[in-house]
């Protein structure tokens, strides 16, 4: 039997993400530069955590990455009187302990921590989690809920893309592929708000069957607004407006209107996880318990 | 053994592992994972699913927990990295490893350097864990011998060893002392 070492070898070259060519910018600009020199054969590499299983399974096969890790700048969280601003390169962990962040906007604490595990929220990027846009993950639903943007920068310039015309279907966005997100702006809520987001999964850190955020606005004890947006009930993470459904009153929000717009709304798919009924019937009582909590506090 | 006509481009990455420096020449595309094992021969990082989601290959990269097969070596220059081997030897365990000896916190133990990386830097933050917040800390890694019971266990024991100790040092247990104790 020939020696490990050697046994070991063909494994590691064959069974393992194909060849690229790794390129490192240390601006904004070179990024850009380098995106618009490899155009479609390029993928940007920020925290990994999606990318390289989809490299590892070979999936996809970029003849090029884009590894912005060392680009300065761009980690940073800046809290707006209007939004949340959140560099490319912020790692979930670092938002999610982001005092200001929170007091700012809860949403994203609230939401945060149901992304993954610790291991991978010390790596994975929240904007490279929104560009991924995969329709189970918690940040696009957070992202359409308060009506943020994402900021792009490319050969031909800056530009701001809204939430509702960023999500362009699973695992598809507005951005084009010489564009690199470079920050994101997460909406802040008006006064009176209350937000919450529950989902359930099969395993702690798993993807969700069905997840849902929620933001109530209330004056005095009149709700104002009710709006929600889903996790792996939709094919992108829009905005359903609950407030007619709802009624007026927080004593007595009216909860089977409201699980019966949710399961109107929703277009859940079945796989070998769940069955799209079941995920409608989940989402829909997702909703209803957090409704109820949020007007309980 | 590479594409067949172009030789794929080689980097040369320096690493620093549990304060050492190592180099190693390799394609951009070496998982971290496999720099460790194949090129640096630290064999006791452990290689699982490969895609993130078992655990078994988590290491500390600037002592927060990671999936090394997640990472590229290429991208780990800059940071120092921690691995099993780096938190304690046979002779001398670190409180983790000596909690998962005393609570039979192990079987085959595959995925055990990845438990034990995750929950020293668990208890780094959170030094004194309910059983329940043990629970939650060790479930981004899968065992498939344990049931877990003991491993929720070898947390809350560690603590408890870390607390008793002086946090200033690492902990040395007398090997030979310890081998007339009877397991609790």
């Amino acid at each position: 039997m020939p020696p490990c070492g050697d046994r070991g070898r063909p494994r590691i070259e064959q069974v393992k993400p194909a060849p690229f060519v790794h390129h490192a910018p240390t601006t904004v600009a070179e990024a850009v530069e380098v995106l618009r020199a490899v155009g479609s054969h390029g993928k940007i590499l920020a925290g990994g955590q999606s990318l390289i299983p989809i490299l590892s399974m070979r999936l996809a096969s970029p003849e090029h990455l884009i590894d912005i890790n060392g680009v300065a700048g761009l980690d940073r969280i800046e809290v707006r009187d209007d939004c949340v601003r959140v560099g490319a390169l912020v790692r979930h962990t670092q938002l999610l302990q982001d005092e200001s962040a929170y007091a700012a906007l809860p949403l994203l604490r609230q939401a945060l921590v149901h992304v993954a595990h610790p291991a991978i929220r010390n790596r994975g990027t929240t904007v490279g989690s929104l560009a991924h846009a995969d329709a189970a993950g918690e940040l696009p639903s957070v992202l359409a809920l308060t009506e943020g943007v994402v900021e792009a920068v490319g050969p031909r310039g800056s530009r701001d893309i809204p939430a509702s015309a960023f999500f362009v279907g699973p695992l598809e966005t507005a951005l084009a592929a010489d564009e690199l997100a470079v920050a994101v702006r997460f909406g802040r809520f008006p006064e009176g708000t209350r937000t919450g987001f529950a989902e359930s999964a099969r395993r702690s850190g798993d993807y969700a069957l069905a997840g849902v955020a929620l933001a109530i606005t209330l004056q005095d004890k009149v709700i104002r607004s009710a709006r929600a947006s889903f996790v792996s009930v939709t094919d992108v993470p829009d905005v359903l407006d609950l407030s007619g459904a709802i009624g007026s009153y927080a004593a007595v929000p009216d909860l089977d209107a409201v699980a019966d717009a949710v399961r109107a709304h929703v277009s859940p798919d079945t796989d070998i996880h769940a069955t799209g009924d079941y995920r409608r019937m989940l989402v829909a009582e997702l909703t209803r318990r957090l409704v109820t909590e949020l007007l309980s506090r | 053994m590479t594409g067949p006509d172009v030789p794929e481009p080689l980097h040369e990455v320096t690493v620093s592992v549990n304060g050492v420096r190592h180099t190693a020449t390799v394609p951009a595309r070496r998982l971290l994972s496999d720099f460790l094992r194949h090129d640096l021969a630290l064999t006791g990082t452990h290689v699982g699913c490969e895609h993130g989601v078992c655990g078994a290959c988590t290491i500390l990269v600037d002592g927060a927990p990671m999936r090394s097969c997640l990472m590229f070596a290429v991208q780990a220059r800059a940071h120092e990295l921690t691995t099993v081997e780096g938190l304690g030897t046979i002779d001398a365990m670190g409180p983790v490893q000596q909690a998962f000896s005393e609570c039979h916190g192990l079987q085959c133990g595959f995925c055990t350097p990845g438990f034990i990386t995750t929950i020293t830097a668990y208890l780094e933050e959170n030094p004194d864990p309910t059983a329940e917040e043990a629970r939650d800390a060790i479930s981004g890694n899968l065992c498939r011998c344990t049931g877990y019971q003991n491993i929720v266990k070898s947390v809350l024991r560690a603590a408890e060893i870390r607390a008793s100790a002086d946090l200033g040092a690492p902990p040395l247990i007398d090997a030979d002392a310890r081998a007339g104790e009877a397991p609790p």
